[in-house]
C-alpha cells in the first residue's frame, strides 16, 4: 500500500513535471497550438512503473552496500567459473575471433561499414579508458585529439599527398604532443576542475576549426580523404571496405595487447593508485604530474589514431563531428562498460554504436539514452556491465613456504596479464 | 651504517596557517638505528610536524636535512614524491591504502619509485622490465612475509582486517627502501595483542632494514617500551626531548600530557 | 556614432550579458558551496525555464492577454517549473551519490545534462523557435537612447532587485543561516539540528529559480531559444562562477559581469567570429592560474 501511494504520488509529480513541455507544442511562427494530452497518460503510466523498478534497484542497492564485498551473488559466481574454466574459455575467444575474422565476407557492406564505426569507437573507448578508467582522470575534451587525428590526415593529405600509413604513426605522435601540451597545465587541478577545463580546450579546438576558414576550410570541411592503400594496390569499392576494415581490427587488436600490458604494469599501477588516493600515491614516491601527462597523452595518442581511421573511413570530415556531444558518448561507452574494464568497453562501445544502428526507430533516442545510461549507472552500478578485477597471482602455499624463490617471475606474471584482458 | 650524523635533521622548524602558529621552532634529529617518539595532547602539531617533513607542507621556516642513501640533502621545499625517493617513508594515522588495489599491488606501488621501466617497456616488455617486475614481486613477497600477510596477497587491501590495514601500509612504506620511517599513530585501534605484535615487528624492521623510525603514538605503554627517546609537543612547541623514563618524570609533561587525559 | 558612444553601448551591452550570467552562475555557486558539486545539468534547467515560459506565453496570448498579463504569469510559471525541475534531479541524480567518489556526481550531471537536452529536442522541436518579447517598452531619455535599449535597462534592474533579495534572505533569514552552515561544515550542521536534506533541497530550488529569471529575461532580449541554448549559457555562467570564486555567492555576481564585459569587448573590439572562444579560453586561464578565482579562498586538502 505505501507502495502504490508513493508510486501514484510521483507520477502525479512527474505529469505535473512535464505537463508543459510534453503536452503542449507551441509554434510561434504559424501561431499554432497543439495539444498532446496522450502524452500525459503516457507520462503517468510509464513513471508509476518505473518507480517500482526504482524503488526495488533502490533496495538492492542499499542491501548491496550493507553486503560484505566478499560476497558476490551466485549466478555471477556461476558465471565467472564456467567463463574461467580454459576449455570453455578458450572456445568462446576462438568462436568469436572465427566470427570477427570472416565478418566481411557474411555480411554486407552496409553492415561492414557499421562494424567499422563500431570498431572506432572501441578505439576511442580504450583510448580514454587509460585516461578516465585506470588514471581517474575527467578528461570531457577527449574529442579534441580526435579532432587532432583527423585534421591531421586530411590536411597533410590535401596539401602533401600522404598517405594513411605514413600520417598514422605522424598523427600518433601529434597527439601525444599536443596532450602533453594541454595537458601539462591542467593536471594539477582538482578532478572536477580538469573535467571542466578539458571540456573548455575540446569547445576551443573545434571553434578554431570552425572559424579558421584558411587553414581548415571552416565549416564545409574537408572531403575527399582517400582510404588506406595497400603497398599501391587497387582495390574495387568493396574490397577497399574490406580492407578497411582489417586495418580497424588489426589497430583495435594492437590498442588491446597495448592497454593490457600497461593496465599490469609498474606505469598501470602507478595510474590507479593515482586514481585511489593521490595524497599516499606521492608518499610512496611517485611524480603525480609525470604520471597523469603519461595517461593524458597516450589518451590523447589513440584518439588522434582513431581520428585518421575515423577520416579515412568516412572521407569527409567537418567540425560538427567533434562537438561535446561526442566526447559524451565515448565517456558513456566507457561507463556502461565499466571504467577500467578492457572487455567491458568493448561491450559497452559494441551495444552503444550497434543498437542504434539496428533498431532504426530507436536511433532518435539515442542521446537520451546516452544520458539516461551515465545517470542510471551511476546510481545503480558504478562499476559498468563488466566489473574491473584485479589481477590474481597465484600462490600456492607449498610454494610460498618454501621461500622467496619460489614467487612466481615476470614470465608467469606476463601470461596472467594476457589472459585476464 | 655509513652516515656518522643524524639521519634526519630538523632545526627551527616552523609552521604557519595564516595566522595561526601550528609548530613553533621545534628542532630534532634522529640518529641512525633510532626510534624516536613524538607525542602530546591531540592538536600539538604532530601530524603537522609529519606533513611538514614528508613534503606535504612547505614549512615556514627552518631546516629538515635528511641524510639516506649516501647523500644529504635540504628537504624544505622538495615535492613529496622527491622526498620518499631520497629515503623517507610514512604510514598515515588514517589508514591511506588503495583499497581496489590487492595487497600485493599496494606493496608494488612502493617500488614505484626503486624501478624504471615506462611506457616502452610496460607496451614491449624488453628483458629488462621483466626482470625488473619479476624483483618487484620478490621483494614486495618478502616484505609481506615479514609482516605476516602473505596469506593475503591477493586480495583487495579494503577486504582487510584493520590490523591488517596497518600492517600492508608499513610494507608498503619499506618497499620504498626507506633510512628513516615515519609512523603515524601506528597502533591506533589495535587491541593489546596486536599492540605487542606491532611492537615486535618494529623492531625486526629497525634490525633487518637499518632503519630509524619516527613516530607518532598516543599508546603510552608502546611509546615507552619501544623508543628510545621521546619528544613531546604542546601547542607546536616542544616542552621537551629525553629518554622515555625521564620525560615521564617531566613535571611539565605530566601537566601537559597526562593532565589533560586526568581531566577527560 | 561617436567612439564614446560605441564604447557605452558595449559597455551596457556586457552589463546585460554579464547580469543574465551572474543570475545563471549563483545557482552554480551555491550548489557548489554546499556539495561541492559542478551541477552540470544547471544549463538544461535554465532552457527548460525559457520553454517553459515559451509555451506559457503562447498560450496566453493565444487567449488575447495583454503584454503585461502575459508576463506577470509567465514569468512565475517558469520559474516554479523550472525550481521543480531542479529539485527532481537532484533528487534523482545527485542524491543517491552524495557519498560516492568525486566524479560519480559529476558524470551523472553530465548525464542528465545530455538527457534533458535531448528531453526538449524530442518533445518539442530542434529549430529555434522565435521567443515573444514580454519585456515592457518604456521610451528612454534621448542622451541614452542610441546607447542602451529599454529590455537592457529591465534585466539589469530585474537581475539587480534579484540579486539583493537572494544576498538579504542569506545573510538574514532563518534557512540564509542553516544554508551557510551547511556550506562550512555539512557534519556540524548536521549536528547542530539543520536539516540537510532540506537546505540542499532548498539550494537547488533557489538556484533554478534564478536561472529560469534569467532565461526567461535574456530570451525576450534575443528573441529566439532552442533545446541547446543551455549548454553554452551553463559554461560561461560557470565560467563567472569560478571566475569570482566558486562557492561565493557575491564572486558569481561579480564574475558575471567581469566575463560579460570580457565578452563584449572582445567581439566588439577584436572579433566576433571567436565570441565563444574568448569565454571558454577565460575559463581555461584562470583555472590555470587562479582557480580560487577573484573572491575565493584556496583550499587546502585535509590529511
Amino acid at each position: 500500500m505505501q507502495g502504490l501511494k508513493k508510486s501514484l504520488l510521483t507520477a502525479v509529480w512527474f505529469m505535473f513535471l512535464t505537463f508543459p513541455i510534453m503536452v503542449i507544442r507551441v509554434n510561434t511562427i504559424e501561431k499554432t497550438i497543439v495539444w498532446r494530452w496522450e502524452n500525459l497518460a503516457l507520462v503517468g503510466i510509464s513513471v508509476f512503473l518505473l518507480s517500482y523498478v526504482w524503488r526495488f534497484l533502490m533496495s538492492r542497492r542499499e542491501r548491496g552496500n550493507k553486503q560484505n564485498a566478499f560476497a558476490t551473488d551466485d549466478r555471477a559466481q556461476a558465471f565467472r567459473a564456467l567463463i574461467e574454466d580454459r576449455r570453455i574459455r578458450y572456445s568462446l575467444i576462438a568462436a568469436f575471433a572465427i566470427f570477427v575474422g570472416v565478418f566481411p565476407f557474411l555480411f554486407s557492406m552496409y553492415q561492414v561499414n557499421i562494424m567499422i564505426s563500431a570498431l572506432i569507437y572501441i578505439m576511442l573507448g580504450l583510448g580514454l579508458n587509460i585516461v578516465v578508467g585506470l588514471a581517474g582522470l575527467l578528461d570531457l575534451g577527449f574529442v579534441a585529439f580526435y579532432a587532432v587525428g583527423a585534421y591531421a590526415y586530411a590536411l597533410l593529405n590535401l596539401h602533401f599527398g600522404l598517405g594513411f600509413w605514413a600520417v598514422l604513426p605522424m598523427a600518433a605522435v601529434l597527439g601525444a604532443f599536443v596532450g602533453i601540451l594541454l595537458g601539462f597545465p591542467v593536471l594539477r587541478l582538482r578532478g572536477d576542475y580538469l573535467a571542466i577545463v578539458t571540456l573548455g580546450f575540446g569547445e576551443i579546438i573545434r571553434l578554431v576549426l570552425e572559424n579558421w576558414g584558411t587553414f581548415t576550410r571552416g565549416p564545409s570541411g574537408i572531403s575527399n580523404i582517400p582510404r588506406p592503400d595497400l603497398f599501391g594496390l587497387e582495390f574495387g569499392l568493396q574490397g577497399r571496405i574490406i580492407y578497411m576494415y582489417y586495418v580497424v581490427l588489426a589497430l583495435v587488436l594492437f590498442t588491446i595487447a597495448v592497454v593490457t600490458r600497461l593496465k599490469y604494469s609498474r606505469i598501470g599501477r602507478a595510474w590507479m593508485a593515482l586514481r585511489e588516493d593521490e595524497i599516499a600515491c606521492q608518499a610512496m614516491g611517485i611524480d603525480k604530474t609525470q604520471t597523469k601527462l603519461m595517461a593524458f597523452s597516450l589518451g590523447a595518442t589513440w584518439a588522434a589514431m582513431a581520428g585518421v581511421v575515423f577520416a579515412a573511413k568516412t572521407s569527409f570530415i567537418n567540425p560538427a563531428s567533434f562537438t561535446f556531444l561526442e566526447s559524451a558518448m565515448i565517456l558513456s561507452i566507457v561507463v556502461l562498460g565499466g571504467m577500467g574494464s578492457t572487455v567491458g568497453v568493448i561491450l559497452g562501445a559494441l551495444i552503444l554504436i550497434l543498437l542504434p544502428e539496428y533498431l532504426r526507430a530507436f536511433a532518435e533516442y539515442r542521446m537520451i539514452v546516452f544520458g539516461a545510461i551515465m545517470v542510471l549507472f551511476m546510481v545503480f552500478r558504478p562499476q559498468g556491465l563488466i566489473r574491473d578485477r584485479r589481477l590474481k597471482r597465484r600462490f600456492h602455499p607449498a610454494e610460498s613456504s618454501k621461500g622467496a624463490e619460489a614467487v612466481p617471475t615476470g614470465e608467469g606474471m606476463a601470461r596472467g596479464a594476457g589472459s585476464h584482458g | 651504517m655509513a652516515e656518522a650524523g643524524p639521519v634526519l635533521d630538523v632545526r627551527n622548524l616552523t609552521m604557519d596557517f595564516g595566522g595561526l602558529r601550528a609548530i613553533d621552532s621545534v628542532s630534532l634529529d634522529i640518529m641512525p638505528g633510532e626510534i624516536v617518539a613524538l607525542i602530546g595532547p591531540n592538536g600539538a602539531g604532530k601530524t603537522t610536524f609529519f606533513n611538514c617533513v614528508t613534503g606535504l607542507y612547505t614549512p615556514t621556516s627552518g631546516e629538515i636535512l635528511l641524510s639516506a642513501r649516501g647523500q644529504r640533502k635540504r628537504l624544505n621545499g622538495l615535492k613529496p614524491n622527491h622526498i620518499t625517493a631520497l629515503g623517507m617513508a610514512r604510514t598515515f594515522q588514517n589508514i591511506r591504502l588503495f583499497p581496489h588495489m590487492t595487497v600485493l599491488e599496494n606493496v608494488m606501488i612502493g617500488r614505484h619509485c626503486r624501478t624504471r621501466s615506462s611506457i616502452f617497456g610496460a607496451i614491449f616488455r624488453p628483458p629488462a622490465t621483466r626482470q625488473e617486475e619479476a624483483e618487484s614481486i620478490e621483494i614486495s613477497y618478502g616484505l609481506l612475509k615479514e609482516v605476516g600477510l602473505t596469506a593475503l596477497v591477493d586480495e583487495t587491501a579494503n577486504n582487510l582486517p584493520y590490523g591488517a590495514q596497518r600492517r600492508l601500509e608499513i610494507a608498503r612504506a619499506m618497499a620504498t627502501e626507506p633510512a628513516l620511517l615515519l609512523l603515524d599513530e601506528p597502533a591506533a585501534g589495535m587491541n593489546p595483542s596486536e599492540t605487542r605484535e606491532l611492537q615486535a615487528l618494529i623492531l625486526r624492521l629497525r634490525e633487518k632494514h637499518d632503519l630509524s623510525i619516527l613516530l607518532i603514538e598516543h599508546d603510552m605503554k608502546l611509546v615507552m617500551s619501544l623508543s628510545d627517546r621521546v619528544c613531546v609537543l604542546e601547542y607546536g612547541t616542544q616542552i621537551a626531548q629525553s629518554t622515555p623514563e625521564e620525560v615521564s618524570r617531566d613535571p611539565r609533561v605530566i601537566k601537559a600530557y597526562l593532565g589533560e587525559e586526568a581531566d577527560a | 556614432m561617436g567612439r564614446m558612444e560605441y564604447f557605452l553601448e558595449i559597455f551596457f551591452g556586457g552589463l546585460t550579458r554579464g547580469s543574465i550570467y551572474a543570475l545563471i552562475a549563483l545557482g552554480y555557486t551555491m550548489v557548489y558551496g554546499i556539495i561541492q558539486l559542478i551541477n552540470f545539468a544547471h544549463g538544461e534547467i535554465y532552457m527548460i525555464g525559457a520553454f517553459t515560459a515559451l509555451i506559457v506565453a503562447g498560450v496566453l496570448g493565444s487567449l488575447g492577454m495583454p503584454g503585461y498579463a502575459i508576463l506577470l504569469l509567465t514569468l512565475p510559471i517558469a520559474v516554479i517549473y523550472a525550481s521543480a525541475y531542479g529539485f527532481t534531479v537532484e533528487k534523482i541524480a545527485y542524491k543517491p551519490l552524495r557519498s560516492a567518489p568525486r566524479l560519480s556526481p559529476l558524470i551523472s550531471a553530465i548525464g542528465m545534462s545530455i538527457f534533458l537536452q535531448n528531453y526538449i529536442l524530442l518533445a518539442q522541436t530542434a529549430d529555434f523557435l522565435p521567443f515573444p518579447n514580454l519585456l515592457p517598452y518604456f521610451d528612454l531619455p534621448d542622451f541614452v537612447g542610441g546607447i542602451l535599449t529599454s529590455s537592457e535597462v529591465t534585466i539589469v534592474i530585474t537581475a539587480a532587485l534579484v540579486m539583493a533579495g537572494l544576498t538579504s534572505f542569506i545573510k538574514f533569514t532563518r534557512m540564509g543561516k542553516a544554508m551557510r552552515a551547511t556550506a562550512q561544515n555539512q557534519r556540524m550542521a548536521m549536528l547542530v539540528g539543520v536539516n540537510v536534506d532540506q537546505v540542499i533541497s532548498l539550494t537547488f530550488i533557489i538556484g533554478s529559480a534564478l536561472a529560469a529569471i534569467g532565461g526567461v529575461l535574456i530570451a525576450s532580449h534575443i528573441g529566439q531559444i532552442n533545446f541547446y541554448i543551455g549548454f553554452i549559457a551553463g559554461i560561461k555562467a560557470f565560467t563567472a562562477a569560478v571566475l569570482g570564486g566558486i562557492g561565493s555567492v557575491p564572486g558569481a555576481m561579480l564574475g558575471g559581469l567581469v566575463l560579460g564585459w570580457t565578452e563584449s569587448f572582445a567581439t566588439g573590439y577584436v572579433s566576433s567570429d571567436y565570441e565563444d572562444v574568448f569565454a571558454f579560453a577565460l575559463l581555461v586561464l584562470i583555472l590555470i592560474f587562479r582557480p580560487a578565482g577573484i573572491l575565493g579562498k584556496a583550499d587546502s586538502q585535509k590529511v
